[in-house]
């Protein structure tokens, strides 16, 4: 298990590195030159030469590329062009922020879209199994900044329940915490909710049929045990991978949501950050982004074993 | 200890149509049978596959998918009461222990995610009114009694880390596990090699003499009944064609059905090229024929056959045979 585990860790680097190579490349392809984004409009081609000459963006990209990452592998991930500090301590103040919202959009997910997709499958072709496909639909379909928005003028502007955006630390209260965080994390979460009733329904309709769940009602077992014991552990697996993903794609970022919501997390530092053309921070960011996804995805694997026995690591 | 007489009717089934109400039309599954099975005997159902024998099995325990499933007419008496009749919460308290099931697929018929112990306690705390730890020590006990090797350790594996026939074992040991008046055996040895077939029937036919319990089983392969059954049903497209003890019918089939499938069994104490093998396929069970669900394979079927189907009639002691011909049947015999 350990030695898995080291195996596996290992292999990440190699995904990294990708990642890191196409984000540096694509970001240096686009237009946009960061020093001309600094100095405005009315500076001379003198003065944003030598910006760029200090920025070190006058040296050639391989040049640039090997700099910055023998500085990443240090640990360091350079200076924000516009912050003035530090990219790593930057994206490190923001993290608890995106973290709360990941998880809270994750709660929405797990608690709206498991218990769905077990009881659509129950009651397959049902009135309720009918609804929860139709909404599923829509929350796949639906943008999430548009349910956002919607969400705004309902909670927030209609019935003021909500406030219309902002963020409150964890440490200045709880209730303020969350009264923050609930509309975020349902248009968040929504759309990751639509998608775990669709795969826990698809998952739990073919372990329904099987003939262990007909000898678990041949015992006399009730429907219920029969489905929230025989049939949902032997679904655990494919819920949890789905559920995996979900954190991972939330963790990296609801970039677009965060920014409806003026919420100050990694992704609206992100937005900020390639409207200015940051290199560094750009850079220093999806490689954070990446790193959490594959982590994440890694634990799921690993967490394997605890709802199959017939899955072992040597 | 059950005082029973030898005698006694455990389960009636009469006239039972279990019918699947399909988007292509109505599907006669089981289309009027009636059994009757004593107490302590076995009764063998026989047939091809889609011949209605596991839909009766399920109409017994209740467990027809509904829908489409449904039981649209019959009496299914078990001691008495019909089972038929019964609410779900009702034939909760009589699955797995007084009627249990066992699969042919020892495989898939196990939950993969659980241990063997659980799967067995699961069914005894269910039914009686002990606690977790004697559950497990009656489990133990159950495993030692199927035969599983070193049942204290074993009880904590997953069905994986058994063999097909120890899984069948324990398959057995969940079902005896509430000491079962009826067990209902679906294909027990179908999916098991011929070795462990024999063992899983000689231990099937132990248990119940020292449980005095009667079985039910269903099957395809009548060496599997020669070993085992005391009364057969044949069930030819949802309906019982030819119902006999064991004897009467290996000396005397008497429906062309059940002489055909008996052709069909390779013989060593004969020198023939060409295996026999009955014309034709099952028919579509939403296009039955007219007449006679037999007359499109039948070798002795004429113009009575393709217009009416006959009555189930006593042609002997004991012995019922659906079809009008019968008498013509033993003339083909001595040719062959």
């Amino acid at each position: 298990m350990l030695r898995y585990t080291l195996s596996r860790m290992l292999g990440l680097i190699p995904t990294l590195i990708l990642v890191a190579l196409i984000s540096f490349f694509l970001i240096h392809l686009t237009p946009g030159d960061p020093a001309a984004v600094m100095l405005g409009v009315e500076a001379t081609p003198e003065r944003v030469a030598n910006l760029r000459a200090d920025m070190g963006l006058d040296q050639p990209l391989t040049v640039q590329f090997k700099d910055w990452v023998s500085s990443a592998l240090q640990g360091d991930l350079g200076n924000s062009f516009f912050l003035g500090r530090p990219v790593a301590e930057a994206l490190v103040e923001r993290l608890p922020a995106t973290f709360s919202l990941a998880v809270a959009a994750l709660l929405v997910a797990v608690i709206i879209g498991v218990p769905a997709g077990i009881i659509a499958a129950a009651r397959q072709n049902s009135v309720f199994d009918g609804s929860v496909m139709v909404i599923a639909l829509l929350g796949i379909s639906v943008p999430s900044f548009w349910l956002g928005l919607l969400l705004i003028l309902i909670f927030s502007v209609g019935l003021g329940w909500f406030p219309t955006g902002g963020y409150v630390p964890i440490s200045e209260g709880f209730v303020q915490h969350v009264k923050y965080l609930v509309l975020p994390a349902v248009s968040l979460g929504f759309m990751q909710a639509a998608l775990i009733a669709r795969m826990t329904r698809a998952s739990m309709l073919e372990v329904i049929r099987k003939d262990y769940i007909t000898t678990a009602r041949s015992k006399g077992q009730s429907e219920f045990v029969v489905v929230t014991k025989h049939a949902l552990k032997n679904i655990a697996i494919s819920v949890l991978t789905v559920v995996g993903m979900a954190f991972g794609i939330l963790l990296g970022g609801a970039v677009i949501v965060e920014t409806v919501f003026a919420y100050p997390g990694v992704g609206r530092l992100v937005v900020q950050a390639v409207t200015r053309r940051d290199y560094p921070l750009i850079q220093g960011a999806l490689l954070m982004i990446a790193s959490i996804y594959v982590i994440v995805n890694l634990v799921v694997d690993l967490l394997y074993p605890l709802f199959d026995p017939r899955i072992k690591y040597e | 200890m059950r005082i029973l007489d030898e005698r006694e009717k455990l389960l009636e089934i009469r006239n039972l149509k279990t019918y699947f109400y399909t988007e292509e039309g109505v599907l006669k599954a089981v289309d009027g049978v009636d059994l009757l099975l004593h107490s302590g005997e076995t009764l063998g159902l026989v047939g091809e596959s889609g011949c209605g024998k596991s839909v009766t099995s399920m109409s017994i325990m209740r467990l027809l998918p509904s829908p489409p499933g449904k039981i649209v007419d019959g009496k299914i008496l078990f001691k008495g009461r019909d089972l038929a009749q019964l609410s779900q919460k009702e034939m909760r308290k009589l699955r797995g222990n007084d009627i249990s099931m066992i699969f042919q697929e020892p495989m898939t018929s196990l939950n993969p995610v659980f241990t063997i112990g659980n799967q067995i306690s699961e069914a005894i705390l269910l039914h009686k009114d002990v606690t977790k730890r004697e559950a497990r020590r009656q489990s133990i006990e159950m495993l030692k009694k199927v035969g599983i090797p070193s049942p204290e350790k074993r009880i904590d594996d997953y069905p994986h880390q058994l063999s097909g026939g120890m899984r069948q074992r324990a398959m057995i040991a969940l079902a005896l596990s509430c000491d079962p008046q009826l067990l209902i055996a679906d294909e027990p040895t179908t999916a098991l090699d011929v070795t462990i077939q024999a063992q899983i029937l000689e231990l099937m036919n132990d248990l119940k003499k020292s449980y005095n319990m009667s079985i039910m089983l269903i099957t395809h392969d009548l060496g599997v009944v020669a070993e085992t059954c005391d009364t057969v049903a044949v069930m030819y497209a949802g309906k019982i064609v030819e119902y006999t003890d064991a004897k009467g019918l290996f000396g005397n089939p008497s429906h062309p059905y059940t002489w055909g499938l008996m052709n069909s069994i390779p013989r060593l104490d004969q020198n023939i090229e060409k295996l026999h093998t009955i014309a034709g396929v099952v028919p579509n069970p939403l296009d039955f024929p007219e007449g006679c669900k037999y007359n499109t394979r039948c070798p002795i079927a004429d113009d009575k056959c393709l217009q009416q189907e006959a009555e189930l009639q006593e042609i002997r002691k004991g012995h019922k045979v659906r079809c009008w011909h019968y008498e013509r049947l033993e003339q083909l015999k001595k040719v062959h």
